[in-house]
């Protein structure tokens, strides 16, 4: 198996689609903290779906490069959706639901009408579970998504203190003097960026898996906003990897592997959270 | 000029007026209490105050330099989800933000003061544990120590002693009265009216008839008289 392995790994696409793996896991797992505190586990669901919606009217407008109109409509989604968060007339996951479903929809319709492929639901099937893209990256896409990881990751260090702060208590940063709508922005905005990233390893249907299960399971053993954010990035990126590397020796679809992984390591966390919550408390 | 001064300010909710055309204002050094039944507004006018949201008419001055990063805050009900992961430190020093501007870390000075306010606190013990895992109690004092790490000027607190034992109150209105005698103006929103007549300067009552005045002038009027007495009677 490790001679197979080593034998793929002299594939350069192999190479990327591992190293854009990895990148992505890291980046989605860091806001998923506050995403499922927040009340918007859903809202990678939602903006995945603004993202396909916004991918197909560039497919129909025939445009080169697709990332100058879905990373602005996903960015400008994401800050309608968490910004306005408590005052909207439509609550959280009630808007997020719809923009969900409005979104998916649309851009099914717009792809029927206007598809110029003939097989129609193996592209739909692929948006929605992920496609075997990650393994036909070219390196110019593998440099993009590099720059957009290094930048989420520098964001959400420089940030982090104030991500904690209004991810706690709201009302309180807001009264003393810090910026909390700004920083919901920032939220929203990394958000968006992880997401349009992370769309073409598991495909709009699953990405909310890989932004919440990290965090879910780090949230069983440890008790600290520090410890779980950097537990949720270990995890996360050792799924990443551990679904790729079964996924090409076994040819199991990339992204459902991925969050296979991540839901067992949830549940091996769970429990090593209750037997460490039992052994505290007797 | 006053630290803060509240001007012909009205409150309300979808047409309701809660209180209407308020006018006061506070000192350095002040410590004002602020009481009145159940659901007469007053912590509506904590969160006016505080800008969490803006009045029907009117409108609150501070003093020219004072900024509301110069503000501590004590809410009645932290809308904190019960499982957020934290540590009683990691939330202590939160209370830094509003003065960190741009800066992404905190300081020397700051983890420090973090640290002697969690001491005066009484929860540097706890500092390592999680705040969800705390008592009622507790989890009050940790909001207190992150109220504190805000306060420069002055310190807003909604009921900061419900929850807590006798001991533990008697102890949280030790500590505010010599937080108030180093200079911190107090602004409480208190049920307990003993407490209110004994520790503050000003007492601002609310509801259907509005007082604001000195303790002294507050025990010598009508609305306090009758208030005390009938809060006498329900204890
Ligand atoms: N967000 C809101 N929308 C509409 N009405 C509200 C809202 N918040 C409070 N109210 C109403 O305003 C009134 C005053 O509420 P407030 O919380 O200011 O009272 P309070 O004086 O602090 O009472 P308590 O002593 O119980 O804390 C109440 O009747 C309440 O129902
Ligand atoms: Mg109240």
């Amino acid at each position: 198996m490790i001679g197979t392995l080593l034998h793929y790994l002299e594939y350069p696409f192999v190479r990327y689609a591992l190293v854009v793996g990895v990148l992505i896991a890291l980046c989605s797992s860091l806001l998923g903290v506050t995403l499922v505190l927040k009340r918007y586990s859903f809202i990678g669901n939602g903006l995945s779906s603004v993202a396909f919606g916004a991918m197909t009217v560039a497919t129909v407008l025939d445009m080169t490069n697709e990332m100058t109109l879905v990373l602005p409509v996903t960015v400008l989604c994401a800050v309608l959706l968490l910004s306005a968060g408590q005052r909207a007339a439509l609550k959280g996951d009630a808007a997020v639901a719809m923009v969900s479903v409005g979104a998916l929809a649309f851009g099914y319709m717009l792809m029927n009408i206007f598809s110029t492929s003939s097989n129609l639901s193996a592209d739909v099937c692929s948006t929605l579970f992920g496609s075997t893209s990650i393994l036909t990256l070219t390196i110019r896409e593998v440099v993009l998504c590099i720059v957009l990881s290094v930048a989420v990751v520098a964001a959400f260090v420089l940030f982090y203190h104030k991500i904690f702060a209004v991810t706690f208590d709201e009302s309180f940063a807001q009264a003393t003097g810090t910026n909390a709508r700004a920083y919901n922005l920032v939220i929203a905005v990394i958000v968006a960026v992880i997401i349009v990233l992370a769309m073409n390893l598991v495909g709009s249907l699953l990405i909310s898996a890989l932004v919440i299960f990290p965090a879910l399971s780090a949230m069983r053993v440890h008790k600290t906003f520090l410890s779980v954010t950097i537990c949720s990035a270990i995890l996360s990126v050792a799924c990443a990897l551990a679904g790729l590397l079964v996924s090409i020796l076994g040819g199991t679809p990339v992204g459902s592997t991925i969050v296979a992984v991540n839901a067992v390591a949830f549940g091996i966390f769970s429990l090593i959270g209750r037997l460490k919550g039992g052994v505290s408390r007797g | 000029m006053a630290l803060l001064t509240v001007q012909d300010l009205t409150l309300g909710y979808e047409g309701r007026t809660l209180v209407s055309h308020l006018n006061f204002s506070l000192e350095e050094g002040d410590y004002l209490c602020i009481v009145g039944e159940n659901g007469s507004g007053k912590s509506t006018l904590m969160r006016t105050i505080l800008g969490l949201q803006p009045p029907v008419s009117g409108q609150v001055l501070f003093r020219e330099g004072l900024k509301s990063s110069h503000v501590g805050y004590l809410p009645q009900q932290t809308p904190i989800q019960r499982d957020f992961p934290a540590s009683v430190e990691e939330i202590v020093r939160s209370g830094f933000q509003g003065r960190c501007g741009l800066r992404p870390f905190y300081d020397r000075e700051e983890k420090a003061m973090a640290r002697e306010n969690m001491e005066r606190m009484g929860v540097l013990d706890l500092r390592d544990r999680c705040y969800r895992e705390l008592s009622g109690g507790q989890q009050q004092r940790v909001l207190l120590a992150r109220a504190l790490c805000a306060a420069r000027k002055v310190l807003l607190l909604d009921e900061p002693v419900s929850g807590l034992d006798p001991k533990a109150t008697g102890e949280m209105y030790d500590l505010l009265e010599g937080l108030n005698r180093e200079g911190l103006a107090l602004i409480m929103i208190s049920h307990d009216i003993g407490a209110a007549l004994t520790y503050a300067s000003h007492i601002l009552h609310l509801g259907q008839q509005v007082f604001f005045g000195t303790r002294e002038a507050y025990q010598n009027s009508a609305v306090g008289r009758r208030f005390v007495e009938r809060e006498g009677d329900s204890l």
